[in-house]
This record gives structure tokens, C-alpha cells and sequence, in this order.
């Protein structure tokens, strides 16, 4: 028994060498290249530091929202298709940008978010195919569209995108802080 | 065993009384009277070996949630409610579990051969890893329910699948997403990941690293086989609590970020008001009762086991409550089992019906404290004018009623 209590510590100072050249525990899975993790990494960041390389502008955003199919789910304005709309309804300037609706390029806090959609989602049932140049065209279209930006030869690239002010950057509530154990809203209902 | 063979003593002495005596009766013991076998017999077929089948008398079924239909004409399939009604215990069997998609995602049909899940970003150790070898990593196997943010009441639903069948319950066994963020060495400053899906539109959701750490997992399998295409095979992320939309299906990819990275789905989950944040993110207490529920009949007068479940996004549910006037009297109902976190708990009560029209409720309490609200306390909280109608914001977890009338048929009674 008590050479037992003994020989543990030996043992596990033994299995710790054995795995001293994996720096992981199990040294199960293998480590990705480079090239493998810039494929796969699609996530952009608010402050837009994963955007490629690339630039575009509403003016030619227009002409590929007819060309890449956007237009036959979304309707030539993007108003009125099958798809959800783009552009905001016309109500006027409101104070409060929500009020427009659930419409992506104009709600959303971050231009980043609509570059991002577009990438990874869009054209349905091609997504992936689109190009840089082209997502930062067609984002700049849908803005532009939405009266965000008003200019439709300002370039945007991966300086000014993040850069953008949307109507909604400072006008949303973050989610709380989680930790276990915690209720979800203190003094809710009472 | 004493008793039994004490009775095949006397069974053996009267059968020969009648053997040795006159044959009294004999006529009515031949076996035309024997009680009628079945009237018909299942023939063995290599489906049947090879996979089950339930009963064809068992017609229980899932329906689209919310008016739409699911299949569309072009495959898609939407929200999809659990028959809450039908079920026994707390297990949903993976069949008829309930379905949400994000709108416009066909279901991917994955080979898991090909299949990697790769973690990055803020680590030590990017990792790349196959089905195969995630399974070899320790495992760990236990009950979670999910729900979906849509699983809300009205007034003109009559069903509890209508009213409360988009959640389901199942036993997910997987790896801890802990154990993969150990393995792949979290960096300073690393206080969100990004979990992503292979579908069309790759959704992806912002999951705190508290939680990541806690409990959230990587399940290949629910209720003893692999997890479903509808669930997200071959890989799903749970993140017991949370709504349905962050349980991540057909994960491929777990980004370590700094920063909330506001995804689309993100995106879709905000509201500019930071309490109705707070109440669409951890799932708060709630029950239901499930017999008798809307659209039931009650036969007559006399004894019912009220029976419902009972869950919670902040822990194990400590206690619930019935009442049958309509929430002046309340009761303590039984739980039913042990109650395990972030799970559906089984309750029951015993009840008289006494045939006069009555008003049955359930409250959930939590371990954390959380006492579900009725509607008529939500709209306090919401300083609902009177009269107006309430609206339920965030997650609604308020306490479902309903109305036996006096012939005994069932019914929402949510104003
Ligand atoms: C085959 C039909 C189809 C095509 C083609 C298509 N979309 Fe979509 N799009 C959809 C559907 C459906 C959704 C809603 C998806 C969802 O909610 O999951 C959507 C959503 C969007 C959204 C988010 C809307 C919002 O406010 O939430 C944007 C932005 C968008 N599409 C842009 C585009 C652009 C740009 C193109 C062309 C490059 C395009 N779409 C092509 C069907 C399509």
C-alpha cells in the first residue's frame, strides 16, 4: 500500500514526459496550416480586422445585384421579392433607426455584419462565390440603398467599412455578463 | 412461492375431482373459450430487424409550429412543434424531437468521415480534429433540454403543442467544449467564441467564455445513437440554458475571439432595451402542465394525476406548484425523479375533480430562486396599463392556464 502511494507521483512525472513534445494533453487531433485556418475562417470582427484584401462601391454593386441572381429572390429594388426585404420602407427620417424593421443593412449596428452575411450566406444556393471586390460592392449598394451611405463612388475596402457609422452603432443593449448560478434578469418578475 | 404452489396443489386436486366425477361443465372449458389472441400478428421483415418501428396504432406526430407549412415546396423545413401531449416521462424520443432553422436552410447531409471540426483564433494550439478522434477524447453523457426562442403562448392556441412544443429533452453525449479548449490552450483576453454550422447560410453565434467553460458541449450522439440530421449531425453544440438558436448544429468550426462578434444571428437576437436583452439569452423557469391540457376531455368527476414538466436555463427546477382555482391556492406537486440542470423535470399532483369549471396552473421554481411569472406579473413588470394587452418580452416563460369547463373539455385560457 504504502509503496503504491509511493509509485504514483513517479508515474505521473513519467506520462507527463511522454507527452512533453505534444503541447496538448490528449495529443489527439493534428494542428491546422496557415492556409487550412485562412480558408476556413470566415468570422469578421466589428472592428473589421479579418476583412480581405479588396474594395468596391455602390455603383457597381448595382450592376452585380442583377448579375449575381440577388435581384430574382430579393426583387430588382430589393423590395419586393420572394426573400427578405433590404431596404428600409419609406417612413421619412425617423429618430430611431429601429423603427425601420428588421432590415439588415440599416439596423444592423455594424456594416461589418452585412459584409459578413453576404460572404457566407448569399447568393443562396451559391454562397461562397462571390469575390472581395464584389461583397464590397454589394454591401455598399445595399447601404447606399438604405441611405447609410450617400455617395456611390465612395470606395469602401477593409479601412473604411468598419469605419462606417450606422444608424444603430451605440443604439442596442449588449447581453449581460453571464456566470453560472446567476439569475437572468435580478428582480424579475418581482 | 409458497402460495404458488400451494395453488397448483389445489389446482391439481380440483382437476381431478372433475376428471373422476361427472363432467359438469366440461362443454364451457374447451378452448374455443379461451380469451381471443391478438387479431393480427406483425410478420417479421429485415426493416424491422435491422430498426424498429412503433405500433401503427401510435399516430403521434410532430406539427409545423407557428402557420407555416414545413416541408415547403422546395425542402425546407421550418419550426417544427414537439407533441408534448403524447409524451411519457422526460425523454422525447429523437423522432419526434422539436426542429428550429435559422429561415432558408436546407438540412446538410453530412458524411462524418468528412466531417473536421477545427477550434482557433485566441489559442496556443490550433486543433483540427476528425468524428473519430473527438470520440476518443474523454466523454461525458447527460440530459439537456433546448428551446426554441419562438416557444411562446397565445390566446388563440389550443394545444400544448401549439402552446409549448417547440422544447424537447434529450441524453447528449459528447466532449466538454472545456476539455477542447484546454487541449487547444485559451489565450489572455479571450472572452467569447464564435461557434459556426456548415448549413447554407453558416450560422454562427457569440457564446461567452464563462459559459464555453461551464458546460456547454459537443454532442455526436442523443438518446444512444448519433445525433439526427435535424439536430444537427454529426456534430451539435450544446449550450445547456441558452436559446434554442445558440445550440449550434453541424458544427465545423469554434472560433476563440476577444470581442462579441455580432453574427447575423447575433444580429437577430437584439433589442434595443437592455432588460429584454437580458431576458432572450438564459432560459428563465417554466412549466407546464401537459394532463390534462387544451383540447383534452376529462371522462367525469373523480381522481386525475395532473401531471406537466418543469425546466430551467438557470439550473435544477427545486420545486413546483399547482394550483387548481386559477392561482389563489397553491399546492406542492410531487417531482417525479431526480432533477438534473438545465433539464426537463417531471411533476405530478393528485387531484378531485369535483365537475365544477376550475382553473389548473403550474409555477416552476428554480434552484437559483426564480419563481416563474403569470402573465398578469409580467405586465406589472412591464407597467402594462390595464386593459392593454400583455406582452411577454424576451423568452416567455410565463405560467400557461387552462380552463375545464364544466363538461369536462379543456382549454387555453390565457386572455
Ligand atoms: C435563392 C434566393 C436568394 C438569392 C439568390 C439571394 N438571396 Fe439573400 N436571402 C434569401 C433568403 C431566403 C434570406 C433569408 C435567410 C434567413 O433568414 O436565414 C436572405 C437573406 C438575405 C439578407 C439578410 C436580410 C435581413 O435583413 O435579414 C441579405 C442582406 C441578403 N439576403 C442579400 C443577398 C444578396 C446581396 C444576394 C446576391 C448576392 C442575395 N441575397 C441572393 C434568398 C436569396
Amino acid at each position: 500500500m504504502r509503496l503504491f502511494k509511493l509509485l504514483i507521483p513517479v508515474v505521473l512525472l513519467l506520462s507527463f514526459a511522454a507527452h512533453a513534445q505534444s503541447p496538448t494533453k490528449y495529443g489527439v487531433g493534428r494542428t491546422p496550416s496557415a492556409e487550412e485556418i485562412a480558408a476556413w475562417d470566415i468570422s469578421i470582427a466589428p472592428t473589421g480586422e479579418e476583412l480581405p484584401a479588396g474594395s468596391g462601391t455602390a455603383d457597381l454593386g448595382a450592376q452585380l445585384f442583377l448579375e449575381k441572381g440577388c435581384a430574382g429572390c430579393h426583387g430588382t429594388n430589393g423590395t419586393d421579392g420572394l426573400a427578405p426585404r433590404l431596404v428600409k420602407r419609406d417612413v421619412g427620417v425617423l429618430e430611431n433607426a429601429w423603427g425601420y424593421g428588421r432590415i439588415l443593412p440599416i439596423r444592423s449596428p455594424f456594416a461589418t455584419t452585412v459584409w459578413d452575411y453576404i460572404n457566407r450566406g448569399m447568393p443562396l444556393g451559391a454562397e461562397g462565390t462571390l469575390t472581395p471586390d464584389e461583397v464590397y460592392s454589394i454591401t455598399a449598394y445595399l447601404l447606399y440603398l438604405n441611405d447609410v451611405i450617400t455617395d456611390d463612388q465612395m470606395v469602401l475596402d477593409q479601412d473604411t467599412l468598419p469605419k462606417i457609422k450606422m444608424p444603430n452603432q451605440d443604439n442596442w443593449a449588449q447581453v449581460p455578463d453571464w456566470f453560472p448560478n446567476q439569475p437572468r434578469l435580478q428582480g424579475y418578475p418581482y | 412461492m409458497g402460495s404458488k404452489k400451494q395453488n397448483r396443489r389445489e389446482f391439481l386436486k380440483q382437476g381431478a375431482a372433475i376428471a373422476g366425477g361427472a363432467a359438469i361443465g366440461a362443454a364451457s372449458k374447451t378452448a374455443s373459450a379461451q380469451l381471443e389472441g391478438p387479431e393480427r400478428y406483425i410478420h417479421g421483415s429485415d426493416d424491422m430487424v435491422a430498426y424498429g418501428s412503433r405500433s401503427r396504432f401510435v399516430t403521434s406526430e410532430r406539427i409545423p409550429h407557428g402557420g407555416r407549412h414545413s416541408p415547403d415546396t422546395f425542402g425546407l423545413d421550418f419550426h417544427i412543434a414537439t407533441p408534448l401531449q403524447d409524451q411519457y416521462g422526460v425523454i422525447t424520443p429523437s423522432s419526434l424531437f422539436y426542429m428550429g432553422t435559422t429561415r432558408g436552410s436546407y438540412l446538410p447531409d453530412i458524411d462524418p468521415d468528412k466531417h473536421r471540426l477545427m477550434i482557433h483564433g485566441l489559442v496556443d494550439n490550433p486543433l483540427l480534429f476528425t468524428m473519430d478522434e473527438l470520440k476518443r477524447l474523454p466523454s461525458v453523457t447527460r440530459m439537456h433540454f433546448v428551446e426554441c426562442a419562438g416557444n411562446r403562448a397565445n390566446n388563440r392556441m389550443t394545444t400544448v403543442q401549439e402552446t409549448h412544443g417547440m422544447t424537447s429533452n434529450a441524453e447528449w453525449t459528447g466532449v466538454l467544449l472545456s476539455t477542447l479548449l484546454e487541449e487547444a490552450g485559451v489565450k489572455e483576453g479571450a472572452e467569447w467564441i464564435v461557434a459556426e454550422g456548415i448549413e447554407e447560410v453558416k450560422g454562427a453565434s457569440s457564446i461567452p467564455m464563462t459559459k464555453a467553460m461551464d458546460d456547454c458541449l459537443l454532442c455526436y450522439a442523443m438518446n444512444g445513437e448519433p445525433v439526427r440530421p435535424q439536430q444537427g449531425f454529426p456534430l451539435r453544440l450544446l449550450v445547456p440554458g441558452f436559446e434554442g438558436i445558440f445550440n449550434v448544429k453541424w458544427l465545423r468550426r469554434i472560433k476563440v475571439v476577444d470581442q462579441y462578434y455580432m453574427t447575423y444571428n447575433d444580429y437577430g437576437h437584439l433589442t434595443q432595451d437592455p432588460a429584454t436583452a437580458a431576458l432572450g439569452y438564459q432560459i428563465g423557469p417554466k412549466s407546464v402542465i401537459v394532463h390534462p391540457s387544451g383540447g383534452m376531455q376529462l371522462p367525469g368527476t373523480g381522481y386525475y394525476q395532473v401531471s406537466g414538466l418543469a425546466w430551467s436555463g438557470g439550473g435544477k427546477v427545486d420545486r413546483v406548484e399547482v394550483t387548481t382555482d386559477g392561482g389563489q391556492t397553491w399546492f406542492d406537486a410531487e417531482i417525479r425523479g431526480e432533477p438534473q440542470p438545465m433539464a426537463h423535470t417531471l411533476f405530478a399532483f393528485d387531484w378531485e375533480w369535483d365537475g365544477s369549471e376550475c382553473e389548473l396552473q403550474s409555477r416552476c421554481i428554480d434552484e437559483l430562486g426564480q419563481i416563474q411569472p403569470s402573465r398578469q406579473e409580467v405586465g406589472e413588470f412591464w407597467n402594462t396599463p390595464p386593459g392593454e394587452r400583455i406582452r411577454v418580452r424576451g423568452q416567455d416563460n410565463s405560467i400557461q392556464p387552462w380552463r375545464i369547463h364544466a363538461d369536462g373539455s379543456v382549454h387555453n385560457a390565457i386572455i
